[in-house]
């Protein structure tokens, strides 16, 4: 290692690893619905690709955590979005080729996908 | 990706409370529902609450898992890990709350605390480089080597009023300016991690769980004084400690952080490790630098002292471990920020290993001025078993008992020193109402006696005779005029003893006698242990109208002592007893009187 630059690259590299372990404010929440219906729905790949999507996309000021049956089983697989100070958004019937969009819309500019949300199904 | 990790205490409290089966158990459980690409085992350092042993915090939720069992692994799997279902029987109790649970920096023992030196402990592994500088480490060294002239980091220092941490409170930069205002072609900068004080632990903690911390500190050091070579004396009754010492050097080296040239600074530093054979004299710093050298580790009078000539002659930085973990975040920090902390004249923080008579046994950092109380009562959750507190003995054989009427008393340097303790390097053991202050007292000088190296009489021989005093109390044969003979001795040693060894080594007599007389006028005039402890001054009893005759103490006593028929009230034999307390754990009428 000869300059700070390169000590800055480790540090940023790691700062994934930071972001887990912080109990940090600014960090947004993705919860999966992992319960027997989420599963059976088919959580497990979405949960998937949800932790390599967020490492493609260079996002680190996320956490996936998963939780279990909220009652609505029809709508399973289920993620909510969770960017603190805003009101939780809910993803219903969520796959894998829905995750791209969701993070690079949601978690990184701040703006829901709306036709994939709880809301929009219920409408 | 890993998304979630499983941080894994592995120092020594938790090795010795078996989180190696934990850690299998829980690698071979995550292996069986294949989760090894998403979940990361990170072996950490102390996270402080050794009395709740093994213990496993799981994040993102943040999850503290104490006391865990391997059989419990299975279940932490494929509920928390794989559903996502907190296992809420294995949290630590604090944690659990009505309808959520609790942050667990919000517990009682956490709560209070503020962690710098052991800032990473129990947060990276320590064994990886990569997480320390994650967590901004060798930032505060690139920063001194790029924009800081020596002068300006030793300055810094000196703003920030950091004392030294084992135990005598010296100022660091100060200490750190002597060293480099000596003229000399080659100076060191040394590590003490001889920690010798009975129950302290705060130094193993930090090179267990943040070595780098210390590594990135020495090289500051080095920089600001102008040396390059430094040596880190550690005891080898360590062993976790010295790899991960030994790893992260190695690390530390093939990042060239250590070596020639870092940083392209032109400024180069080497470290290498002296392992110590456990004596108790070599804590002191000359005695500390005579072993380094290879010699018998003897103290040497002072002046000169280390900074003008130490290690083979040559200026000298020693500062101990603890001190060396808060200098990389002053520097990051500013010394506004440390300066915040602490009282008038101790700055920052002090870690202190809780031990004896409380509830949550382990390491604890909270800023200087806090109170015994606090740390007793918030933080360590009282005296278990209901007991009442009666004393707290802080800085080990060189430091005093304090009694409960200075419970509130804000702790730092000079406050202790001023009601007959010291800071020392920061154990704090916690005696309830059946301590006895004499025996207390005893044990100290029975170890000082051990310990002394025997180059000066005062300590060689005085520690020795004030230890027969002792002995010759609590055993029953004190006489009034004994108070007066402490009182000389003590003094005597203290005024003449070459190091600090001696020079503290009456410390826990002069307090003990001064705060708890009346257990010293009992044991001499009555004959008599207030707190039932001293052996020769115990007798056993059987009252008459409890006995029931039931014949159980009589067929356990080891010495046939206790004679008696069924249904007829038992008699012990004063000849015959060894005091072993068996009877008393047997019966269960409570019928038998030890006083």
């Amino acid at each position: 290692m000869k300059s700070l630059a390169e000590l800055a690259a480790i540090r940023d590299k790691m700062k994934q690893n930071a972001t887990i372990r912080e109990d940090g404010e600014s960090t947004i929440r993705i919860v999966v619905g992992m319960a027997t219906c989420g599963i059976a729905a088919g959580a497990r790949p979405v949960l998937n690709a949800i932790t390599a999507e967020l490492a493609a996309q260079n996002v680190t000021n996320a956490t996936v955590a998963q939780t279990g049956c909220i009652g609505r089983c029809t709508l399973e697989p289920i993620v909510d979005v969770i960017v603190p100070g805003e009101d939780i958004v809910t993803y219903v019937h969520v796959t894998p080729d829905k995750i791209s969009k969701i993070i690079s819309s949601h978690v990184k500019e701040g703006i829901p996908v709306v036709e994939y949300t709880v809301g929009a199904y219920e409408n | 990706m890993i998304r979630s990790h499983i941080m894994l205490c592995s120092g020594t409290g938790c090795v010795a409370s078996g989180c190696h089966a934990i850690s299998d158990a829980i690698e071979a459980e995550i292996k069986a529902v294949g989760l090894e690409s998403e979940v990361k085992i990170v072996h950490t350092g102390c996270f402080g609450l050794c009395a709740l042993g093994p213990i496993m915090i799981i994040y993102p939720e943040g999850s503290f898992y104490a006391q865990v069992k391997p059989e419990d692994c299975k279940e932490i799997v494929d509920e928390h890990l794989l559903k996502g279902r907190i296992v809420k029987r294995l949290l630590y109790h604090e944690t659990v709350g009505d309808d959520k649970l609790t942050n667990l920096s919000d517990t009682g023992f956490y709560k209070k605390q503020k962690r710098i030196a052991l800032r990473l402990c129990g947060v990276i592994d320590p064994e990886h480089i990569d997480e320390y500088i994650g967590f901004n480490g060798y930032e505060a060294l690139g920063k001194v080597l790029t924009e800081m002239k020596p002068e300006e980091v030793i300055d810094l220092l000196k703003k920030s009023g950091l004392r030294g941490r084992g135990g005598a409170g010296f100022p660091t930069g100060l200490k750190w300016e002597f060293a480099a205002k000596a003229k000399g072609e080659q100076k060191y900068v040394c590590c003490n991690a001889d920690e010798g004080d009975p129950g302290a632990f705060m130094d193993r903690s930090i090179l267990e769980g943040d070595p780098h911390a210390i590594i990135e500190a020495m090289t500051i050091a080095a920089y600001a004084i102008g040396a390059d070579k430094g040596y880190v004396y550690v005891r080898a009754e360590y062993p976790i400690a010295v790899t991960r010492l030994e790893i992260a050097i190695k690390q530390a080296k093939e990042y060239g952080l250590l070596g020639e040239n870092i940083f392209e600074s032109g400024f180069g530093f080497d470290l290498e490790i002296r392992l110590g054979a456990g004596a108790f004299v070599c804590g002191e710093e000359t005695a500390l630098m005579t072993s380094i050298e290879g010699n018998r580790g003897e103290p040497r009078p002072r002046p000169p002292f280390p900074a003008v000539k130490g290690l083979f002659n040559c200026p000298t930085v020693l500062n101990n471990v603890e001190t060396y973990a808060n200098i990389p975040q002053i520097i990051l920090n500013g010394t506004d920020w440390f300066t915040s902390m602490g009282t008038e004249t101790s700055k920052g923080t002090k870690v202190f290993a809780l031990g004896g008579n409380v509830t949550n046994v382990g390491l604890v950092e909270v800023p200087m001025g806090t109170t015994l109380r606090e740390i007793v009562e918030e933080i360590g959750g009282g005296v278990p078993g209901g007991k009442k507190f009666k004393a707290a003995q802080t800085g080990g054989p060189s430091g005093g008992c304090i009694p409960a009427e200075h419970f509130d008393v804000p702790i730092d340097f000079e406050q202790l020193t001023a009601i007959g303790s010291m800071m020392g390097s920061g154990g704090l053991i916690v005696m309830d109402e059946d301590s006895c202050m004499v025996d207390i007292a005893k044990y100290f000088l029975g170890f000082t006696v051990e310990e002394s190296c025997g180059k000066c009489t005062p300590c060689r021989i005085g520690t020795k005779r004030l230890y027969e005093l002792l002995d010759k109390i609590t055993s029953g044969n004190g006489e009034m005029s004994d108070f007066d003979m402490l009182d000389t001795l003590c003094h005597h040693i203290i005024s003449s003893s070459l190091c600090a060894l001696g020079q503290t080594a009456p410390n826990p007599v002069l307090s003990t006698l001064n705060y708890f007389k009346d257990e010293y006028l009992a044991h001499i005039v009555e004959k008599r242990c207030p707190a039932g402890v001293c052996k020769d001054l115990l007798r056993y009893t059987i009252i008459e109208e409890k006995c029931i005759g039931c014949t159980v103490c009589l067929k356990n006593c080891p010495t046939n002592a206790i004679t008696g028929a069924v249904k007829v009230p038992h008699v012990i034999n004063q000849e015959k007893c060894i005091k072993c307390d068996v009877c008393v754990e047997k019966c269960k009428f409570n019928a038998i009187l030890k006083q």
